[in-house]
């Protein structure tokens, strides 16, 4: 690690919320460090209201930390921007774009030519499925093609570093099953950076090179979890003896942190 | 038989909507033709149609229709010109709002009507006096209201512009804009019917043309089939335009209706 430098580091990163109405601080995260390396697929796994939308949100330059500071590829994240991708767990397609304009938002923002952009849509419409969909309202689709819209409209700009804040969290679980496979396929192809939260122990195996588990509130990384299996992964990788068994591990590390968060209320 | 939040079929809505004029003018036949309320003061359905006949091919009631329309719609646009790029500049930027809002807020409640002699006084009887009344009756409202739609746009769309590449300006053109257009267009309609009672109110006093100074010269000669005939005008002008900018908004905005 110290001869790469990384793709993304966090360096003492914590976020106290003043109190509402005189309240007292709250402490949403602890001083946190981590470090990405370029191509890899990280999930940040914890229970919820343990602080991983407040990291995530830092990252993308959403929030502003109170303590330390976010470096990519080097220089420091003072505002969000195109080279880091965000998907939230909220759907945020814009209602008033069709799915072709959706994706091509951040491009003519960028002011690529039409022709470009095109191809561009083009080829995210077909990786995510959506072809034949390019002039649909968003709200004429289900949760899991809203969320695809969503992740071709952030990978359209290349990002350095894709960001996802659980967002499958609101889909069925056979939906959920899908998109994880869709989105590996694409990171086995790519290799994008990839930073993922998600509370779902399954989804962090499923997904990730390494498993970030999260303590309860005040969040801080308790501990790494590599994960060995190797690719390409498909669903009948989660129904074996290697995947159990770091699916243990998982349960007993953030068992112990849920229930200090289901105490909290 | 009747459940709550049960719609309604469209042929039934027509009907029941249509029924409920027809109940209106039967009572209103039923009071005047059988002798139950005196013609001195509310004339049948019958006289107020001949006269308003009348006052069409006669009196050159049509150009009194005309002059008032154009009254409204052009006092209404002044209003609207002003009203909505301050709305959003206040809706997107709050030292704008903490600025302007609290006076705006206060100016909302001066009532137009209350302005005329003044108004009179500064800019005569004339078509600028009216179309101030109209301007001053209507542009507090859209400004607030405009803010207010603009400042409640959802945070996580803005969120989402920014990490897509937005810079603060570009959020307001492409997301605050878009997201609001079809508020914006509501609240224009909305108020649109509330400049009608301004101008009739800016017509009854001091004017020489427009349906409220029809009216109230028919006051005087006790023609009650001519006023009541006169008001009816208004109210259908009025559905008119709000079929219009409804179905405008349809068209203009269908990603909504998906
Ligand atoms: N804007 C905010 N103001 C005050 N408290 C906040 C704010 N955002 C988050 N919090 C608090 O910080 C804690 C962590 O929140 P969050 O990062 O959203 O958790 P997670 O995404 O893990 O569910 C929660 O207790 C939440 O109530
Ligand atoms: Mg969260």
């Amino acid at each position: 690690m110290a001869l790469v430098r990384p793709k993304l580091l966090v360096e003492n990163v914590s976020r106290v919320f003043p109190g509402v109405h005189g309240g007292a601080p709250v402490t949403a995260l602890q001083p946190t460090n981590l470090s990405v390396p370029e191509n890899d697929f990280i999930t940040l796994l914890g229970p919820s209201g343990c602080g991983k939308s407040t990291l995530l949100r830092i990252v993308a330059g959403l929030d502003r930390p109170t303590t330390g500071r976010v470096l990519l590829d080097g220089r420091e994240v003072t505002k969000p921007g195109p080279e880091r991708g965000m998907v939230f767990q909220s759907y945020t397609l814009f209602p008033w774009l069709n799915v072709a304009q959706n994706i091509a938002y951040g491009l003519a923002e960028r002011g690529v030519p039409e022709a470009r952009r095109r191809e561009i849509v083009d080829h995210y419409l077909a990786r995510m499925g959506l072809t034949g969909f390019a002039s649909h309202w968003p709200k004429q689709l289900s949760g899991g093609m809203q969320q695809r819209v969503a992740i071709a409209r952030a990978l359209a700009n290349d990002p350095a570093i894709l960001l996802l804040d659980e967002p499958f969290g609101a889909l069925d679980n056979q939906t959920r099953a899908l998109m994880q496979e869709l989105l590996l396929g694409i990171w086995e192809r790519d290799r994008k950076t990839v930073l993922f939260v998600t509370h779902d122990i399954e989804e962090a195996i499923f997904l990730a090179s390494r498993v970030l588990v999260m303590t309860a509130r005040p969040g801080r990384i308790k501990a790494e979890v590599p994960v060995d299996l190797p690719h390409p992964r498909d669903y009948r990788m989660k129904t074996t003896p290697e995947f159990n068994a770091l699916k243990a591990r998982l349960t007993e590390e953030i068992r112990a942190e849920a229930v200090l968060a289901a105490e909290e209320h | 038989m009747i459940r709550p939040l049960e719609p309604v079929g469209q042929t039934a809505r027509v009907g029941l909507g249509l029924a409920f004029f027809a109940l209106f003018v039967g009572a209103w036949a039923f009071a005047t033709l059988g002798g139950f309320v005196s013609r001195t003061f509310l004339a049948d359905p019958v006289t107020m149609l001949q006269d308003g006949w009348l006052l069409l091919t006669r009196f050159g009631f049509l150009h009194d229709i005309g002059m008032t329309v154009w009254r409204v719609v052009g006092g209404f646009a002044l209003a609207a010109i002003v009203a909505v790029p301050l709305g959003i500049l206040m809706g997107a930027y709050k030292p704008i709002e903490a600025l302007l809002e609290p006076f705006v807020s206060f100016a909302r409640y001066l009532p137009a009507s209350a302005f005329i002699p003044l108004l009179i006084l500064w800019a005569g009887i004339g078509e600028f006096q009216k179309l101030l009344v109209i301007f001053i009756g209507s542009v507090f409202q859209l400004i607030l209201m405009v803010a207010v739609a603009v400042g409640s746009t959802r945070r996580d769309l803005v969120e989402a512009a920014y990490t897509l590449g937005s810079t603060e300006r570009s959020v307001v053109r492409r997301v605050l804009l878009p997201a609001n257009a079809p508020d914006i267009a509501e609240i224009l309609r909305l108020v649109l019917g509330w400049a009608w009672t301004y101008v009739i109110v800016a017509e009854l006093i001091g004017s020489s043309s427009g349906i409220g100074h029809m009216i109230i010269d028919s006051q005087s000669l006790l023609a009650t089939g001519q006023m009541i005939f006169g008001i009816i005008v208004i109210g259908l002008i009025g559905l008119v335009s709000d079929f219009a900018f409804k179905a405008a908004n349809r068209a203009l905005f269908p990603w909504r209706l998906a």
